[in-house]
């Protein structure tokens, strides 16, 4: 991500500070994760330490200071998927994609992270990719789901 | 479109827009919400628009997609007005049928209507239904009618006609006092009196001060503030705007989680076309007063729920929660006076202006009134969200609007409240829920969250499931909060592994007890509950994990085994074939075995086992049986 960018976005929230945690997951959103340079483009940029930049990026669950695989998987491991048998399907995932929730595999295929409700609770055990929302998963369906994704 | 700059004005161009739209026009309504989306409602959406294209109907018919009516568990939901039948769990191939039967012939499609699961009975019209019949809908009623995204849907159906009230023929103290005699209390989970809040934030010595949306809906399994925020975002800003000028505020904030991106969407969707229209800004409708509104995205973090920590938030900080020694309502937001309402709270606002605090209070209990939004999730039949007067009894939420438990099982308790909350067994089901009533059985009204469970569901993993989320989410300021609930969640894991010993429940009393009195914020004090309300209820189930090493709900996967009836298989294979550890050893006339030290507790084989043979069996407390000998395993089929 280019310093350009960050300026394009740190302007559009006035450079104050207190939209600090706006521009990040801006660029989170954009860049996918944090690289530490664009944090230090921001800190000098909004004039605001770079510890206090660190304590935000590793408060908040939204930010990632590693890169991210191609595909996000999100297991929903909320109440409701949660009695319905979401830990089911997380072992599924796990199992099939060799990595635990927050981590990403080495060819940068799957990111897998935990998430505490989705809201499509009636859809439960949900999981979602990308965008896509898969309801209703079992064991044996969560690994059909997978196989779709390069 | 030009600013409107007097309630006159406003009245007039409603009038415009009404004289513009035929009631009697066809309109094709489907939710897009979330829940509804995850089904396939885009997918209906553009099949109905290309159908109706087609067939050449664009100009004498409406299609939209709108806000979530609640049923999601039928979903994708579609109601064709103007005679409001209703659709349920459509397709894009079920469209054709739909648009040249019931807007072409006026014709029902019959397999489309609800059937109820046991009588089978059919309801055509969305209220006959019996999950919307038994329901109080004020706040959600609206949300299929209108298009969240067009602010001419809101004012069609009287939107901001409360505003106009209010700026034109009311003062700042009116309103505040007619919020104070609807005895409004606080849909987040405090249940505090919304008008008292509002008063002390008035009466403060400051100039500057503010008006918050908290919609950092957080607890797993609760959803109605989404449902509010992207179904109908201008109700919120209304009762936002009105909230600003009953306290003195000129600014607003909403916070909304950046995991609702559709809620984002809309709610600033709403605030440009409400500045475009003068409805926020300088000098709304010709009244004086100004008002802005900012939208603020949560980054993930369950703690900015909590007031303090989310203000902390707003100012662009790491959201922990502050000590609160003088309220927020007096020293909020960069220590000026602020007044944070849960989405629904400020939903109700506009509500109670335009109908009256006495049309209010006829709704509800005497100490909690008007109705709440419970999300109906769990082992319910018709999950969704579910608007209720306060009182109802749980039973009646749980088996008239929710159907009961799916599969004929038992109903064990149900968790209301999030992680703040606790569990209330089935013995008091007839307890009516209001915000003292729910507090009394241990567990708290919390934003609304309503999961019930049944006898498969282990009251100790509910716990213990419960203390892992805080575990995650406890900012860890103050000690009683980071460590209490991290000991607390090392014993109820040790319990649920069957490595829980004599005195560990007294232990966990100890500790609930500290963290309940010593902890900064809510979410330390609160986060006992799920312990305290299991243990007041449940201790039986405590106890057989820690004496018997059994579980009794056969749910916890280290005390429980699978085990195949030797007497009742009758290798078939299905089990063998679809086990994902390949743990299973038979072959096609042989009895099939299952090998404990590969089993992965999955489960797939109960789930795979023909119910005529029903040869998969749970246990838990007991040794497996010994695997029958080699020679006893083959099966000799008789031929026919």
């Amino acid at each position: 991500m280019d310093n350009n960018r960050i300026d394009q976005i740190i302007d559009k929230h006035q450079g104050e500070a207190s939209s600090l945690i706006q521009v990040l997951l801006e660029i989170q959103s954009e860049n996918n994760w944090l690289p530490k340079e664009a944090l230090e483009r921001v800190a000098e940029k909004l004039q605001v330490p770079f510890t206090r930049i660190q304590h935000i990026a590793t408060f908040y669950k939204a930010f990632s200071l590693v890169p991210k695989g191609r595909h996000q998987i999100h297991v929903c491991m909320g109440t409701a998927c949660h009695v319905r048998g979401a830990p089911r399907v997380l072992d599924t995932v796990q199992g099939l994609t060799g990595i635990k929730p927050g981590e990403t595999d080495l060819d940068l295929k799957f990111s897998l992270e935990t998430v505490n409700c989705l809201g499509c609770c009636a859809l439960g055990p949900v999981m979602k990719v990308d965008e896509k929302t898969h309801g209703k998963m079992a064991p044996a369906e969560t690994a059909n789901v997978l196989k779709n994704y390069e | 479109m030009a600013r409107l700059n007097s309630p006159e004005e406003l009245e007039k161009f409603r009038q415009e827009l009404l004289s513009k739209r035929d009631p009697n026009t066809p309109c094709i309504s489907v939710c897009a919400g979330a829940g509804c989306v995850a089904s396939g409602a885009n997918e209906v959406i553009a099949a109905f628009k290309a159908e109706i294209e087609k067939q050449g109907l664009q100009a004498d018919v409406d299609t939209k997609g709108t806000g979530c009516p609640g049923f999601c568990e039928r979903g994708p939901v579609v109601v064709i007005y103007p005679e409001e039948i209703c659709y349920l769990q459509v397709k894009p191939e079920d469209v054709t049928e739909i648009v040249s039967q019931t807007i072409k012939e006026k014709k029902v499609v019959d397999r489309l209507v609800y059937a109820d699961t046991t009588t089978g009975e059919k309801a055509t019209h969305e209220s006959d239904i019996p999950f919307y019949k038994n329901q109080e809908r004020n706040l959600l009623g609206s949300n299929i009618k209108i298009d969240p995204k067009s602010i001419d849907d809101y004012l069609a159906i009287g939107g901001y006609s409360a505003l106009a009230k209010v700026l034109s023929r009311m003062s700042g103290e009116e309103v505040l006092g007619e919020v104070k005699k609807s005895n409004l209390r606080g849909r987040g989970g405090g249940g505090f009196p919304t008008g008292r809040k509002w008063e002390e934030s008035r009466n403060a010595p400051d100039e500057i001060k503010y008006v918050i949306v908290n919609a950092d809906e957080g607890d797993p399994g609760a959803f109605m503030d989404r449902a509010l925020l992207e179904g109908n975002p201008h109700s919120i800003l209304e009762g936002l705007i009105i909230g600003g000028y009953a306290v003195g505020a000129h600014e607003g904030f909403i916070y909304v989680r950046q995991e609702y991106p559709l809620a984002v969407e809309n709610v600033t969707i709403a605030i440009k076309q409400a500045e475009a229209y003068g409805l926020l800004g300088k000098n709304i409708l010709g009244s004086g007063f100004d008002f802005t509104v900012k939208v603020h995205q949560g980054a993930g973090a369950f703690v900015c729920g909590e007031s303090s920590a989310l203000m902390t938030a707003l100012e662009g900080k790491a959201g922990e929660p502050r000590p609160k020694y003088i309220h927020t309502a007096v020293k909020g937001v960069w220590d000026h006076p602020s007044v944070l309402n849960n989405v629904e709270t400020w939903a109700n606002v506009p509500l109670i202006i335009n109908k009256g605090a006495d049309w209010f209070t006829q709704f509800g209990t005497e100490r909690s009134k008007g109705t709440k939004i419970f999300s109906l999730v769990g082992k319910i039949n018709n999950t969704g969200l579910v608007e209720v007067p306060m009182g109802i009894t749980l039973k009646d939420i749980i088996y008239k609007i929710g159907g009961g438990i799916p599969g004929g099982k038992r109903f064990k308790a149900v968790q209301t409240g999030g992680p703040s909350g606790g569990c209330i067994p089935e013995k008091l089901s007839d307890l009516e829920v209001g915000y003292d009533e729910l507090t009394k059985a241990g567990s708290m009204m919390g934003s609304g969250g309503m999961i019930v469970l049944d006898e498969d569901t282990c009251m100790v993993d509910v716990a213990r499931y419960f203390l892992d989320f805080l575990t995650d989410e406890s900012c860890g300021k103050c000690v009683p909060c980071r460590e209490g609930i991290r000991q607390m969640l090392k014993i109820l894991t040790n319990i649920t592994k069957g490595k829980g010993e004599t005195g560990d429940i007294e232990l966990l009393e100890e500790l609930a007890e500290v963290a309940k009195e010593a902890a900064l914020c809510a979410l330390g004090k609160s986060a006992p509950n799920p312990i305290l309300s299991t243990l007041k209820y449940f201790r039986d189930e405590y106890e057989a994990h820690i004496k018997e090493k059994r579980c009794p709900a056969l749910s916890c996967k280290e005390l429980i085994a699978y085990h195949i009836d030797p007497e009742k298989c009758k290798a078939c294979m299905i089990c063998l074939r679809k086990c994902p550890a390949s743990a299973i050893t038979g072959g096609k006339n042989k009895i099939h075995i299952i090998d404990q030290e590969k089993c992965t507790k999955c489960g797939t084989c109960l789930e795979a086992c023909p119910p005529r043979f029903g040869a998969v069996h749970k246990i838990s407390g007991e040794p497996v049986p010994a695997p029958i000998p080699e020679d006893a395993r083959t099966i000799i089929r008789k031929s026919r």
